[in-house]
This record gives structure tokens, C-alpha cells and sequence, in this order.
């Protein structure tokens, strides 16, 4: 009996945190950052499921490590609830509205795609994608580009991808080995970031 | 139908390979849509920035919608479904390790060193592949002739980038949402017939 009344508890737990995250989901627009009030609405304030230093946490943690930091946290807070099946079930939500949403809209932007207006309509959006990226790098550069060391870095890696066309994978992983290299034998200066 | 399956086998193996080295989130994955719009035929990079743009007007993390987006474009929903699950698969297994042992990882002297050097280069990253967007939209490089490059600028095009990323950056304007300064390079897009 005691078995079967846990094993439910389970299940309803695992089914909040899929419900909890397709919510936060749909209501958040472009990730990162955006999302934070939204986690922590969801997350702190109405399911008490975690603190929002937790949180912050999770942010830290979801930025150095591979994947999307939405989705990171969402893993994170699975896990913490639910162990493994629960990083599963959380993570899942996370990505289900999204999945709906934009499989819906592909299937009629392939449609559409051909009416001049679109295509217009599409010309303009590029700029705007282009001031968009643009600006993130201005903001990543203030916060992660200061000394020469990390210039140099950057600059090379635009110029090995923009101008040779190697792929990312070279970059992520020779730039990793550099900061290695220079936190072990460089100034102590280069490796504080 | 060998044709279809090694496809798709192609596109989970991208998107894992995208999951497993994309850190930072946001426009991380960005430098890698642009390298498989480079090798393969799924989409090409003016489709590309037009996924940034469905992407940034719908809600969800941005790779989660890329990685939909792109596997639908592939083979439909089998190929949505199956880019998004490789797309997460590799951090969803490191980051429940990872919350096993959480903050011995942050302090431990190896990996932040690691991502000092990271950072600077994500960077860099992100901005070649904006520069690849940039080649599109305010370049016409069809016939370029470097005794007249100015003749390869689009002009209307630059002055709207020039204003659009000063209001991305300007105090008063830069909390409004995304949505709003591509809703309103759409209209003009429509208007000037760029």
C-alpha cells in the first residue's frame, strides 16, 4: 500500500515538473537571461521547489557547461526533484512547446515562402537579425573580451571561421587547451577572466 | 529510403555533435547551423537567418527551436522531434553528472581556467557567424568588383542595421523585445520591396 501511495506521489511530481517547465516554455521568448523572472515565478515562488540562489546557480554552472542553459537548468531542477527520470521528464517539458510551436510554423512558412511579400518581408527581418547578433556580441565582447590576451583569442577565432572556415568544434576545443596553457604557465593576469 | 534514414542519422549526429559543444547557450549554436548550412543541402544560410528570426519571435530557447526548425525543413515531424532529443541529449547526461558532484566542478582551478579561455573565443564565435548573415543582408556580392565595392553595399539596408542595433544598445530601447524591431524590419522590408 505505502509502495503504491509513493509511487504515485512520483508520479504526480514528475508530471508537475513536465506541466512546470512546458509553462515556462511557452512563456519565454529568445531564453537565457529573459527567462529569469520566469523560473523564478514558477519555480520559487509557486512550487517552492528551489531556491532562487539555486537558481543563479544553475545559471552559472549552465553557462560553462555544453547545451542550452534553458534547457541546463531545466536538467538541473529535474534531477534535483526526481533524480535521472526526473531531469528526463523536466527536460522534456522544457522543449515541448517549442517543438509544437515551430514545427506548426515551418510547415506553413514552406508555404508561404514564395509570396513576395514574405520574401520582402524576410529581406527586412535579416537586417534586423543582423543588428540583433550584432548587439549580443557588443554585450558578450563588454563582459568578455577586456585584456589582449582574451582579444587575441577572440579575434582568431572570428578569423578562423569567418576567413578559413574551419569548423567550430577546432575553436572550442583549442581555445579550452589555451586557457589551460595559459592559467598553468601564463601571467596570472591572462587567466583571470 | 536508405536515402531518408542516413539523413536523418546525418542530422541527430549534427545536432548531438551542436548539443555537446555549443557552451554558452543562446546564439552558441548559431556558428554550427552555419557550418551544416555550408555542407549540407538541408538549408541555406538566408533560410538560416530566417529561422533567427522565427526563432527569436517564438518563445522557446532559441537552439531548441533552430534544432525543430532545421529537422522539419530535413524530413517533418519525425525530423523536428528527433534533432530537438539530439540536440539536448548531451547535456541533459552531463549536467545530471554534473549535478551530482556541482560544486566541486566550479571550483575546481582546471576548468575555469579552461573558460577563460572559452569565453573570449564563443565570442568570436558568434560574431563570424553574424558576419555570415552580414555578407547577406547588407552585401550583394554577386558581381563584386573590388575597384568598386561600394557599389556592393546596400545602402538602405546598412542605415536600417545602423539604426536597429543603435536602439538594441540605447538605454531607453534596448529592454523591448526582439519581436518588436523584427515585426518592424518586416513592415519595412514589405514597404522599400528590399
Amino acid at each position: 500500500m505505502e509502495q503504491n501511495n509513493k509511487k504515485e506521489s512520483r508520479g504526480r511530481l514528475l508530471a508537475q515538473l513536465f506541466v512546470s517547465f512546458a509553462k515556462i516554455g511557452v512563456m519565454t521568448f529568445g531564453g537565457g537571461l529573459a527567462m529569469l523572472p520566469m523560473l523564478e515565478r514558477e519555480l520559487v515562488e509557486s512550487k517552492k521547489w528551489v531556491t532562487t540562489q539555486e537558481i543563479l546557480d544553475y545559471y552559472a554552472v549552465g553557462q560553462c557547461t555544453p547545451g542550452i542553459i534553458a534547457v541546463n537548468t531545466a536538467t538541473f531542477v529535474g534531477y534535483k526533484k526526481s533524480k535521472v527520470l526526473g531531469s528526463v521528464v523536466a527536460t522534456l517539458g522544457m522543449v515541448f512547446p517549442s517543438l509544437v510551436i515551430i514545427s506548426v510554423i515551418a510547415a506553413v512558412l514552406s508555404n508561404f515562402a514564395d509570396i513576395p511579400a514574405v520574401q520582402h518581408a524576410f529581406a527586412g527581418i535579416r537586417i534586423a537579425v543582423c543588428a540583433l547578433i550584432a548587439s549580443a556580441v557588443i554585450k558578450l565582447a563588454k563582459s568578455n573580451v577586456k585584456n589582449l590576451t582574451q582579444i587575441i583569442i577572440a579575434v582568431a577565432a572570428f578569423i578562423i571561421i569567418a576567413v578559413f572556415g574551419a569548423s567550430p568544434v577546432v575553436v572550442v576545443i583549442a581555445s579550452a587547451i589555451a586557457g589551460l596553457l595559459l592559467g598553468k604557465f601564463g601571467k596570472k593576469e591572462a587567466a583571470e577572466k | 529510403m536508405m536515402d531518408t534514414l542516413m539523413n536523418i542519422l546525418t542530422l541527430c549526429f549534427e545536432f548531438f555533435k551542436t548539443g555537446l559543444f555549443a557552451v554558452g547557450g543562446g546564439l552558441a549554436t548559431l556558428p554550427f547551423l552555419s557550418e551544416m548550412a555550408d555542407k549540407y543541402p538541408w538549408f541555406t544560410h538566408e533560410q538560416l537567418a530566417d529561422m533567427i528570426a522565427v526563432s527569436e519571435s517564438t518563445p522557446g530557447p532559441i537552439g531548441v527551436n533552430m534544432a525543430t526548425y532545421v529537422g522539419f525543413r530535413v524530413c517533418g515531424i519525425p525530423g523536428s522531434v528527433l534533432a530537438t532529443l539530439s540536440l539536448v541529449l548531451p547535456s541533459l547526461i552531463i549536467i545530471v553528472i554534473v549535478a551530482k558532484m556541482m560544486n566541486k566542478y566550479m571550483s575546481n582551478k582546471y576548468v575555469q581556467w579552461a573558460f577563460s579561455g572559452l569565453r573570449p573565443a564563443v565570442t568570436g564565435l558568434i560574431a563570424a557567424a553574424g558576419w555570415s548573415v552580414v555578407e547577406l543582408a547588407l552585401l550583394d556580392l554577386t558581381d563584386f568588383n573590388i575597384a568598386r565595392f561600394w557599389e556592393a553595399i546596400n545602402i538602405p539596408a546598412v542605415i536600417i542595421f545602423a539604426v536597429v542595433l543603435f536602439l538594441a544598445q540605447f538605454k531607453k530601447t534596448k529592454k523591448l523585445h526582439p519581436i518588436v524591431f523584427i515585426g518592424a524590419c518586416a513592415v519595412l522590408g514589405i514597404l522599400l520591396k528590399l
